[in-house]
């Protein structure tokens, strides 16, 4: 979990960081730049595979996991108080990867399956940008896109330190460095995701 | 310290045996004094039971000390109660109020069946030492105890994680009833220590599949384990057994 | 029948290597065909069992817990001496020999604590290799403290567990065995019987606790390992079911009791808070090294100790002992602690406390450190926390675990405590070997009887507990087996398994039969009161007889009138604690008429009618300069075998702590 986990966290970073260009407030020139060199040069389309095997991998994971853990107590308890010793979201991580899986149906439907037909059937090159627009001015489609970020937000939080862990790295000196990195990097991502339906729909961006 | 009486209701796990199925009962006790321990009230219900013509509630507790290992009560929705680092026999009754309603069940674990009532079967845990928790050294081995200098830092480490009186109160809190704090402290300990070296990889390998083979969960890292361990045991030691693991995993010759 | 210790000639300091050098040996194809019972899994147990499985005997280890690691031994704090002599401070094998048999008052085996000292260095050596993490310096060597009021460093800790860090080691020795197949265990089993052929031990009955059902196990040998005794006073700092059970019916087989009523009473336990109490809880004796003991001088005198002023409190031990204050042995503390409540100047609710007072001790500190830190004209709350950093560093478990039971803050309020019975230096008598009076049967630990005369030192059990398992029995076992490797493996249908797997049977059923009205409990602690008040810390002619009978009315009681709830076969914890609470009854009895017989004070055992003019223990070694050995005559009946104890090297003088 923790080696597909780290490669798509730094998956992540490519991504917010690409999107983010569209705060450049340039009318997505600098975003339609990267989104066409993502979409056609064949090294990105190579890992592209890469991506969607190690997704797809840690979902099995999780799934082994799930069982396996469920098998070790085949008897619950009556009455348990979890929240005396350990945090919701930590406990949560299936939950919260579920949520993230049906956000992502939803998020690839959106912008990765037109721009994939579009590139195929060799129609004009998709684009990105005003389909964004378009998304991010339904209410609904935003709301959901803040909740998925919020749920992406505690997976991250938890998982982010949670891979030094059992990579073996729980250090008195480092591990408070790399918590704060942890949660500083879920921050950073999940505002710049956040604010891009928002800056569509409130028109920050023109 | 002000000492009160209290009556309580008292929610028990009662079952007769591994393949019987059981239920919570409820009872009642009167007059329990703030100074009596958790397990003094429990002898108080079961003098009671006795008197009654009904069968007491078997738990296994023995040094009362909190240090054998031996007491292990899930109350009110916790491993040992509601004190921190703290085992059941030396939770006291001032922790708990008049009219107080106290649930308790056994640990529950795939691989801590059942045996009656409260009790249940830790072996597995006996199984795993025996996969490779010890260095091979026979009686009359040993040169001489200061001919191998240990860091200070290094020796203080190896005691703290030796400290783990395998209660198996890290499984029951656990949601994926795992026991990586228990193989941890016991890989750690030896790893930190050079006596420990020479057995170091197929220690950590062997003690990782027999705690497989017994059906313990995973650790997905939510530190319930750390914070109900009576002794404070770190996660830090499940990080190194992590990377024990992965080291050993990766240069061992063995198949 | 008369006893014979098996001492080997020679010199002292000779006998253990030249014995080492003349003993019998079994050779390795036939230590494979020769089976080992050891029944106890603590130091003791788990040493030899696992030692005797390295050197290739077939063992099968047993314990009532659910796992070996349990074993009481666990809950010792302190330390275990050795005389390594890391320290340069004059530590020599001489001088532990020395200290120990002093300390016991002279009424041990000289020869028997000669070869502990001896062995005791490769104790250390031996569990540091298992990977037991003892205190260490910066150097990285390993670290050393004073111990119960010794003038030398020697005693080897990890911090307040040693106990639990040494069992550890040698349960891990233990599973290795078992692993490799040359141990096999059974935990949650008791053994209820020794059975004899021809004369010898031959095996055991023992009971699956869960099941409940009773099974015959053959050994060529049977080790008790079972430890001490001390439950027989209901309160102890035993474990709940530590229990002389193994002891006892070995006992009732043909072994002779050594010394039954040489009682270790520990002065610094959390005192009793009512009629509830379980169990006692030890606070380490380490804490008398900086703490001070006092009660009121006003009889009953209820304030709140922070409010009785320093002239109007009693430093008895300072004001008795000038020369040890506070540091008198065990024994001397517990029965001066005894006198001042008897005399009613105890404290708290039951009035059965004195203080343990830190206050001066953190002062102390706390200037100490201001000095250290070059702090002028400081206020006594900044000295005061300075201090209390300075004792919780060093003592903080012990005052952790005191808040816990009590719910008292012992920095702020002085800690309460009191005497409680700890450990029993009496026990089944063993010649050198170890070996009991019934031919293959050996006793080792605290189980028997051997080392600690009439009085223990502290950190002295570990040591013995480990020489006896690690160093002693590997070599005189194979004596004994050298004239067994003939004897082929006895079938468990032997008649004589049959018979004793009835008479358990028999015994088992006759106690769930009787459907009485009290409960175990009730009667252990009715036993337990008369025990603690007549065969306690002070003990007189009256007393003992009035005790006997009393005992035996309880007894006679108990067989009629005892409730066990459940049945025979299933697991029923009422039924095994019924067993050991029978056996502890006729236990009792025998330690009363030992205390009776023995009208000296020694150690341990204060004699009201022998003591001096201010009321110190006086000893008798005209008459009593021997070990009390009595075998069993049937019901209530004993007969007394004396083993003449000859001091060779340390010549006997009265102790003087003034």
């Amino acid at each position: 979990m923790a080696l597909t986990g780290t490669f798509l966290i730094t998956f992540l970073i490519v991504h917010a960081g690409i999107n983010a260009c569209i705060f450049l407030n340039d009318g997505g020139a600098t975003f339609k730049t990267f989104a066409h060199f993502m979409s056609h040069n064949w090294i990105v389309r190579f890992l592209e595979i890469g991506l969607f095997a190690g997704l797809f991998l840690h979902i099995i994971q999780g799934l082994l996991l799930w069982a396996q853990n469920n098998k070790a107590r085949p008897v619950r308890y009556q009455y348990n108080q979890p929240s005396k010793n350990s945090t919701w979201y930590s406990r949560s991580m299936g939950i919260l990867g579920t949520l993230l899986l049906l956000f992502l149906i939803m998020h690839l439907n959106h912008f990765y399956v037109g721009t994939k037909i579009a590139l195929y059937s060799g129609d004009q090159p998709h684009d990105l940008y005003k389909e964004m627009q378009e998304i991010f001015s339904n209410q609904i489609w935003v709301g959901l896109y803040l909740a998925g970020v919020v749920a992406l937000f505690w997976h991250l939080y938890h998982g982010f330190q949670s891979a030094f862990q059992t990579f073996g790295l729980n250090h008195k000196r480092y591990t408070p460095v790399i918590r704060a990195a942890g949660t500083g990097y879920a921050v950073i991502i999940c505002s710049l995701f956040a604010l891009m339906p928002l800056a569509f729909y409130f028109h920050w961006i023109s | 310290m002000e000492h009160y009486h209290m009556n309580l209701t008292l929610k028990v796990w009662r079952q007769q045996n591994n393949q019987s199925k059981g239920q919570l009962e409820t009872y009642q006790v009167k007059d329990i004094s703030s100074e009596m321990s958790f397990l003094e009230m429990f002898d108080v219900l079961n003098e009671q039971l006795i008197l009654e013509g009904k069968d007491p509630i078997a738990f296994d507790h023995d040094c009362r000390e909190g240090i054998c290992g031996m007491c292990s009560m899930y109350i009110n929705g916790q491993a040992h109660g509601p004190w921190q680092q703290n085992t059941t026999c030396q939770l006291h009754m001032r922790a708990f109020k008049d009219g107080d309603t106290i649930v308790v069940e056994p640990w529950r674990s795939n691989a801590f069946p059942v045996v009656k009532d409260l009790v249940v079967d830790r072996s597995s845990f006996d199984r795993i030492i025996q996969a490779g928790g010890y260095i091979s050294v026979n009686t009359g081995n040993a040169v001489d105890a200061n001919a191998i200098p240990i860091d200070k830092k290094d020796a203080d480490n190896a005691f703290m994680a030796a400290a783990c009186i395998g209660c198996g109160a890290c499984v029951a809190t656990c949601k994926n009833g795992s026991a990586m704090l228990f193989v941890g402290a016991k890989v750690s300990q030896l790893a930190l220590l050079p006596q420990g070296a020479p057995e170091r990889e197929s220690r950590v390998l062997n003690m990782v599949a027999q705690m497989d083979k017994e059906g313990f969960g995973n650790c997905t890292n939510t530190y319930a384990c750390e914070a109900e361990c009576p002794k404070g045991i770190s996660v830090a030691n499940i990080a190194r057994l992590n990377s024990e693991y992965l080291k050993a995993g990766l240069s061992t010759e063995e198949k | 029948m008369a006893l014979d210790a098996k001492i080997p000639q020679g010199e002292m300091d000779k006998k253990w290597s030249d014995y080492k050098g003349h003993v019998k040996l079994v050779n390795p194809a036939n230590k494979r065909k020769l089976e080992v019972i050891v029944v106890g899994t603590g130091l003791a147990g788990a040493s030899a069992a696992a030692s005797l499985g390295e050197l290739g005997y077939k063992v099968k280890a047993f314990c009532f817990q659910d796992s070996p690691r349990r074993a009481h031994s666990i809950a010792a704090q302190g330390g275990i001496n050795a005389a390594k002599n890391y320290q340069n401070d004059g530590d020599s094998v001489f001088r532990l020999f020395y200290d120990t048999v002093k300390g016991g008052d002279y009424r041990a085996r000289e020869a028997n604590v000669h070869r502990l000292a001896e062995v005791s260095t490769a104790i250390i050596d031996q569990c540091v290799a298992q990977g037991v993490p003892f205190a260490r310096e910066y150097g990285g060597l390993l670290s050393n403290r004073s111990f119960g009021g010794t003038q030398v460093q020697r005693t080897f800790y990890a911090a307040g567990q040693t106990g639990q860090q040494l069992l550890l080691g040698a349960y891990s020795a233990l599973e290795r065995q078992v692993a490799l197949g040359n141990v096999q265990m059974f935990a949650r089993h008791e053994m209820l019987d020794v059975v004899k052929i021809d004369g010898k031990a031959r095996g055991i009955i023992a009971r699956d606790l869960v099941s409940g059902k009773t099974e015959r196990h053959f050994g060529h040998a049977v080790l008790l390992c079972s430890g001490g005794y001390g439950n027989v006073f209901y309160l102890s700092t035993n474990a709940m079911g530590s229990n002389v059970t193994a002891a006892w019916k070995a006992h009732k087989k043909g072994a002779f009791f050594g010394n039954p009523c040489f009682t270790q009473i520990h002065p610094t336990c959390i005192p009793v808070s009512g009629d509830h109490q379980s169990k006692l809880t030890l606070m380490s004796e380490s804490l008398r090294n900086d703490g001070r003991i006092w009660v009121p001088k006003q009889k009953g005198d209820n304030r709140n100790p922070k409010d009785i002023p320093e002239n109007e409190r009693d430093y008895y031990l300072e004001r008795r002992y000038p020369a040890f204050g506070n540091l008198v042995p065990r024994d001397v503390a517990s029965r001066a602690a005894k006198e001042r409540c008897d005399e009613g100047y105890g404290v708290g609710t039951t009035k059965m406390a004195v203080y343990l007072d830190y206050k001066d001790a953190i002062m102390r500190y706390g200037k100490i450190e201001a000095g250290k830190q070059g702090l002028t004209a400081v206020d006594d709350a900044t000295v005061f926390s300075l201090g209390k950093a300075v004792v919780e560093e060093k003592y903080g478990n012990l005052f952790e675990m005191y808040e816990k039971i009590t719910g008292e803050n012992p920095y702020e309020t002085p800690m309460r405590i009191y005497p409680a019975v700890h450990y029993t230096m009496g026990g089944l008598w063993v010649d050198y070997e170890l070996q009991t009076t019934v031919p293959g049967l050996y006793a080792l630990g605290e189980a028997n009887f051997s080392d600690h005369g009439a009085n223990r030192l502290g950190a002295s059990a570990l040591m013995q507990g480990l020489a006896d398992g690690y160093f002693v029995i590997p070599y005189t076992l194979g004596n004994y087996l050298a004239e067994d490797i003939r004897t082929a493996s006895i079938s468990t249908d032997h008649e004589a398994f049959v018979q004793t797997e009835k008479e358990v049977n028999d015994r088992l059923q006759q106690l769930m039969s009787i459907q009485g009205k009290q409960t175990v409990e009730s009667f252990h602690k009715r036993l337990g009161k008369i025990m603690w008040d007549k065969c306690g810390m002070a003990r007189n002619a009256e007393g003992l007889k009035q005790a006997i009978q009393e005992i035996q009315a309880l007894k006679k009681e108990f067989w009629s009138d005892v409730r066990i709830p459940g049945s025979i076969d299933a697991f029923n914890p009422e039924l095994d604690k019924a067993g050991r609470v029978a056996d502890f009854i006729e236990l009792g009895e025998l330690m009363c008429k030992d205390a009776l017989n023995r009208n000296e004070s020694c150690g341990g055992h204060f004699r009201e009618e022998s003591q001096t003019e201010d009321g110190e223990a006086k000893r008798d070694d005209e008459q009593y300069s021997y070990v009390a050995a009595w075998e069993s005559k049937g019901e209530s009946n004993w007969e007394l075998h004396k083993e003449p104890l000859n001091f060779e090297i340390v010549k006997p003088t009265q102790r003087s702590y003034k």
